[in-house]
């Protein structure tokens, strides 16, 4: 396992539990699960439908809180913050990949991109830096077109530029090839796999593919809530 | 700048979505333009009203017969002798002038030609006090008031309707009543409304009025009694005078109540703004409930507009969007929705009121609406206030949203 004593991991999960409560019946989506992932780390997190992938990833990026258990990023309690610093956490450390792309259709790919940046402390040069991150997974020509003038590859790498434009530690993407051909999801990996060598930045990836999940470092194999096997990629 | 971008976000939104923005405002901008196009015309009738009664000359005083406040048996006619009375210098030193008014609505006619107007019946007084000028001939005189004389003074609309003219009119007979008067004068063109204008007036020495017109009403009668006090500071003075005499005139003993009534021009400028408040109150309460209305309306299309955009909301919260900003941005944009549609209800308030000002030109009635600057500044509050009102609860429900339970949201 990983050597704890000259990594601090970034994300750290301990005995997290999520238990949906629905009039009497109670869904266990998450049974204790165990977890650290280190800077720079690329994970796929792998497992049958239902058996808590979403889940997890909702914890880890602070969208949802656990039942029970405890989840320190970055050395920080989770659970000890306050809604508006969550917002700030998820803002400067998470990027955010979704399946379904997740644009905001009546803004450009430029205006999409600086959405973070305007819910974020420093607003200095927007347009500068969007820019940039569209320039980065090659955008730099789609600008000014809004999300359905693009291909769902390129849709994707919208939110791609616009996961990456703070800057975060982490990216955190739920099927982020789910939509998309093999060819283009094959594009939409290799651009992520690039970040994380040019900048260090932690990949967390669910797949249900196993040609994408086979690139990362590490594999996380969830089954009824429970990690239920890791094995090394690459 | 956090506002500079929820200025921007809110004016796509709702340029984005323009029938929709538009029936969500429609409510407000019929109340706003409702409200202002009402308060145009009541304040144009307030003005029309206050113009009419400052017109009856100044410095005048009512002296009517009966009392309203008081329980008086058998009140006495007001009549000549009682005019009389009051024309005297030496007991009523702060009176300037006394005019009797007998007034009625009948047929005048010139050959073939009729037209139902005012008559009035006064004396020589009554020109200054009214501030009568004469175009062409003169006004009646004090002799032909005592000699009871068939003369008349015309407006030049009236001698306009009759004769297709008005120079050339004196000499004139004209048929009052079936009796035949002569025309000595024709009085300055004034304007004024259809039914009230005195271009269309005839005036006849009160007595010939009372013998001649109106023969069904008791000897020496006279309908009310205008008098002019010398000067504003007499006015007090002036009623003094009129109540002493008016108390001898009419031989009431000490323990007896006034059978008239004394009124100052104040008192009917008093009468007539308790009349328009209460009409701007009335209208203030139908402005309330449309804007309600209005209001109610907003907060539903935003609250179907937050449950529309479930999604984007969990989005913008997963990057970072706090809880104020999601208010703030829904917030700005009900507001906006709001204020549009005030300034669209201005316009069309403007719309209304101008149309009704040019049908009320047409028709001769003296109105001129009037929006005042105050109505279109209370109407832009109160509309920006209405869309901050009614946005906060979807506004809050929008910013309270879990972030995973939003994005799960199809
Ligand atoms: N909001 C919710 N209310 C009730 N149950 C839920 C809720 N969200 C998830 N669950 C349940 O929790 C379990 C895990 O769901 P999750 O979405 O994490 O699965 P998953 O591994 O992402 O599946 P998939 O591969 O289909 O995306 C499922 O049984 C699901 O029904
Ligand atoms: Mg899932």
């Amino acid at each position: 396992m990983t050597d704890t004593f000259n990594h601090e991991p970034v994300i750290r999960v301990r005995d997290l539990k999520k238990v949906y409560r629905m009039g009497t019946l109670e869904v266990y989506a998450l049974r204790g699960i165990d977890l650290e992932i280190q800077p720079g780390e690329i994970i796929a997190i792998m497992g049958p439908s239902g058996s808590g992938k979403s889940t997890l990833m909702n914890m880890i990026g602070c969208l949802d809180s656990p039942s029970s258990g405890e989840y320190y990023l970055d050395g920080q309690l989770v659970s000890d913050l306050v809604d508006d610093e969550l917002a700030a956490v998820r803002n400067k450390k998470i990027g955010f990949v979704f399946q379904n792309y997740n644009l905001l259709p009546r803004a450009n790919a430029l205006q999409n991109v600086e959405l973070p940046l305007r819910y974020s402390d420093e607003k200095t040069s927007l347009r500068e830096r969007s820019a940039s991150a569209l320039d980065k997974v090659g955008l730099a020509d789609r600008m000014t077109h809004k999300p359905m003038e693009l291909s769902g590859g390129q849709q994707q790498r919208v939110a791609i530029a616009r996961a990456i434009v703070n800057e975060p530690a982490i990216i955190l993407a739920d099927e982020p090839t789910g939509n998309l051909d093999s060819k283009s999801g094959q594009e939409i990996m290799e651009l992520l796999l690039s970040l994380n060598a040019r900048n260090g930045t932690t990949l967390v990836i669910v797949t249900h593919d196993p040609g994408v999940a086979a690139q990362a470092q590490r594999i996380v194999h969830l089954k009824d809530g429970l990690v239920h096997r890791e094995e090394n990629g690459l | 700048m956090k506002l500079l971008q929820a200025l921007k976000e809110a004016v796509s939104s709702i340029s984005g979505n323009r029938t929709r923005s538009f029936l969500t405002i429609l409510g407000i901008v019929i109340g706003v333009g409702a409200v202002i196009s009402l308060m145009a015309i009541g304040q144009g009738a307030q003005q029309t009203i206050t113009g009419q009664i400052e017109s009856i000359g100044t410095n005048v005083i009512y002296l009517m017969e009966g009392n309203m406040s008081e329980d008086v048996t058998n009140p006495r006619d007001l009549t000549l002798l009682d005019v009389k009375a009051l024309e005297n210098r030496n007991r009523a030193p702060n009176i300037e002038a006394v005019s009797p008014v007998l007034n009625a609505n009948i047929a005048v006619k010139y050959g073939r030609e009729s037209e139902n107007t005012s008559v009035v019946g006064s004396n020589t007084a009554y020109q200054k006090i009214m501030n009568l000028e004469i175009a062409e001939g003169a006004f009646f005189s004090d002799s032909e008031v005592n000699s009871n004389a068939s003369v008349a003074v015309i407006g030049p609309e009236l001698a306009q309707r009759l004769l297709g003219r008005t120079t050339n009119v004196v000499g004139t007979s004209l048929r009052i009543n079936g009796q035949p008067f002569r025309v000595v004068g024709v009085t300055v063109a004034k304007g004024g409304s259809q039914f009230n204008n005195p271009d269309l007036n005839v005036y006849l020495p009160i007595t010939s009025m009372q013998m001649r017109v109106q023969r069904g009403n008791s000897a020496g009668r006279v309908q009310f009694i205008i008098v002019q006090a010398r000067s504003s500071e007499s006015m007090d003075a002036a009623i003094a005078e009129t109540n002493t005499i008016m108390r001898t005139s009419h031989r009431l003993s000490p323990r007896q109540a006034n059978d008239f009534t004394i009124s100052k021009q104040d008192d009917f400028l008093s009468i007539a703004s308790a009349i328009t408040n209460v009409f701007t109150i009335f209208l203030s309460g139908i402005a309330a409930i449309s804007l309600l209305v209005g209001g109610i309306g907003i907060m539903n299309i935003m609250l179907v507009s937050v449950s529309e955009r479930t999604q984007e909301i969990g989005l913008r919260k997963a990057l970072g969007a706090r809880k104020a900003d999601i208010k703030l941005q829904f917030l700005t944009e009900s507001a906006m929705l709001s204020l549009l549609g005030g300034v669209l209800g201005i316009g069309l308030g403007w719309l209304l009121s101008s149309a009704f000002g040019i049908i009320a030109e047409q028709t001769g009635t003296p109105l001129v609406p009037i929006i005042g600057i105050g109505s279109v500044l209370l109407a832009t509050l109160f509309s920006a206030a209405i869309g901050i009102f009614f946005g906060l609860y979807p506004a809050s429900r929008a910013a309270n949203l879990e972030p995973v339970e939003a994005l799960r949201h199809e």
